[in-house]
């Protein structure tokens, strides 16, 4: 009875993610949004709660957090990351300190503390890589002048990640200042052991993983990402940076055939994850910080729009092309998820999971809408330059 | 010409050129063997406003009908540049002592100071083929020389 049960709800919540996420292709936006909402409905008081399936999606969901980042590292290899790193460290660092505070700001001015302004911070900084790289190739972008700074961006943003991700982990977990100290330099050091050991030998792992049979190669990816992960999480590091090291290791044809393999699968539960994040969220606590959200996303598109066109500008980009930079990087999406996620099971502020959540829905939707609708204005401009 | 080449982390290379016109033209080389022909927009440089999407085959084609009638063009001008030189083409025979053989085993420029610059297969062009390239019955070897050495290579080619 229980698994008939569970096996209705699960294929509940699935089919009707699927009915929309054709209905987000239609009309051309990221489908996050939606199964957010999805995730609002299933949830307590929303409008139809699920009864017994929550235990599996919460287990999903984390496997989800794994497999989003284990595909995110498989993009880069060590190589792409360090020079980007040299590159552009400058537009990094503009777009790390004008985009984190705006979240930090809100948090310090709401008065819930240091911890939830650095998670806060998190929820604003990261530009969504899925959704930004989507928005270039659906627009036709990808060829532009302006797309490798954008890029480049989102690469250091996502190293960033690396290193904010423990450092998160460690604040959550309450530790004492010495501890915690201690931690973040476990933390650090794993962090730059992994990276070194990913560019020099990186090879060594590839030859291990290496297998012409799909399944065996699926397994090990898997299972490889799976024992860092848990290892990454016994050390306070994080079990997502973990997986993400485990991608970034591995590269060329492997990545490429891994990605193939793995990309089905992290489909189904990322998009798990997103409803098991609206699920912890009640709906109704959405009203009181619903303007609270506008508001902080209207301010972070603003800042997106100036680490754009400030990181272009030193490329020798024309005014139309920092513009489109500027717009490609405000969508939000699964990071911010992932960050507001281990903030909100943590316990940090019972408002922040409702204002992520409102926060990542209004830029995530309406980032790629933007880029849609300015592409016209800009082109426009550019005519009369 | 100055060819500027592009790393776009997690999609590919870029690279792009400016002709002397002042279009700006560009390829991206996806990672899954993907090419995209892009255009430039002439009032925005930045912007790629044409991007045509290649499979292999289609790369392969549109290399072939810019590149073919480039090498039989530059065969022409260096005839005008030097005096005394000649380019030949010459059909390689099925009964060819060099059907099916490496190209070096004919051992041309040794031979006959002349070089072998390019090699005709059906619709491909192989320029500057190596020596240990395998003719073919029905290949057409281009060899450039004095008008002797040519000749002498016919006769190789021929008769051994």
């Amino acid at each position: 009875m229980h698994t008939a049960i569970l096996f209705l709800e699960l294929g509940g919540v699935l089919l009707g993610l699927g009915v929309l996420g054709a209905l987000a292709l239609r009309v051309g936006i990221s489908p996050i949004p939606l199964y957010l909402l999805a995730g609002l409905a299933f949830g307590q008081g929303g409008i139809l709660p699920l009864a017994t399936s929550e235990e599996f999606i919460a287990v999903g969901a984390e496997l989800g957090v794994i497999l989003l980042l284990l595909t995110l590292g498989l993009e880069y290899n060590a190589d792409e990351l360090v020079s980007s790193l040299r590159s552009n460290a400058r537009g990094g660092i503009v777009d790390l300190v004008l985009n984190a505070a705006p979240g930090a700001i809100a948090a310090l001015l709401l008065g819930w503390g240091p911890v939830a302004a650095v998670a806060m911070a998190g929820v604003t900084y990261a530009t969504s890589s899925g959704i930004t790289a989507k928005v270039l190739s659906d627009l036709g972008w990808i060829g532009n002048r302006e797309t490798p700074v954008v890029l480049s961006l989102l690469v250091f943003e996502d190293l960033t990640m690396a290193l904010y991700l423990p450092i998160l982990t460690a604040l959550l977990a309450g530790l004492t200042l010495l501890s915690g100290a201690v931690t973040v330099a476990i933390a650090l050091a794993t962090v730059s052991v992994v990276l070194l050991v990913a560019l020099r030998f990186g090879r060594f792992i590839e030859a291990f993983v290496a297998s012409p049979n799909s399944e065996v190669l699926l397994l090990k990816v898997v299972g490889l990402a799976l024992l860092v992960a848990g290892l990454a999480q016994q050390l306070q590091v994080s079990a997502a940076v973990g997986a993400f090291l485990v991608g970034i290791a591995l590269s060329g044809e492997l990545a490429e055939d891994a990605r193939a393999l793995l990309s089905p699968l992290r489909d189904l539960f990322a998009a798990v994850f997103f409803v098991f994040f609206g699920l912890q969220t009640d709906p109704g606590a959405i009203p009181p910080v619903a303007a609270l959200a506008a508001g902080l996303a209207l301010i972070s598109m603003i800042t997106k729009l100036l680490t754009g066109a400030y990181a272009a500008r030193r490329a020798g980009i024309g005014k139309a092309g920092r513009a489109r930079a500027g717009i490609a990087l405000i969508p939000r999406g699964e990071f911010n998820i992932v960050i507001a996620g281990l903030a909100v099971g943590a316990g940090v502020h019972p408002d922040l999971g409702p204002l992520a959540a409102t926060y990542v829905l209004i830029l995530a939707a309406f980032g790629p809408l933007a880029a849609r609708l300015m592409q016209p204005l800009i082109t426009s401009i550019a005519k009369r330059a | 010409m100055e060819i500027e080449q592009t790393a776009l982390p997690g999609i590919g290379l870029k690279h792009e050129f400016t002709t002397r016109s002042g279009r700006r033209v560009g390829v991206i080389s996806h990672r899954t063997g993907r090419r995209d022909l892009i255009i430039y927009d002439v009032s925005d440089p930045d912007r790629a406003c044409e991007s045509v999407k290649l499979n292999d085959e289609e790369a392969d084609a549109l290399v072939e009908l810019l590149g073919a009638p480039r090498i039989v063009q530059r065969l022409n001008d260096l005839h005008r540049e030097v005096e005394g030189l000649v380019s030949l083409q010459l059909a390689i025979a099925d009964g060819s002592p060099y059907a099916g053989r490496p190209m070096g085993d004919a051992r041309v420029r040794t031979r006959t100071g002349a070089s072998i610059v390019a090699i005709v297969r059906g619709a491909q062009v192989i320029a500057s083929p190596t020596p240990d390239f395998t003719l073919a019955g029905d290949d057409v070897v281009v060899v450039v020389g004095s008008p002797e050495s040519t000749s002498a290579v016919a006769e190789i080619l021929a008769h051994g």
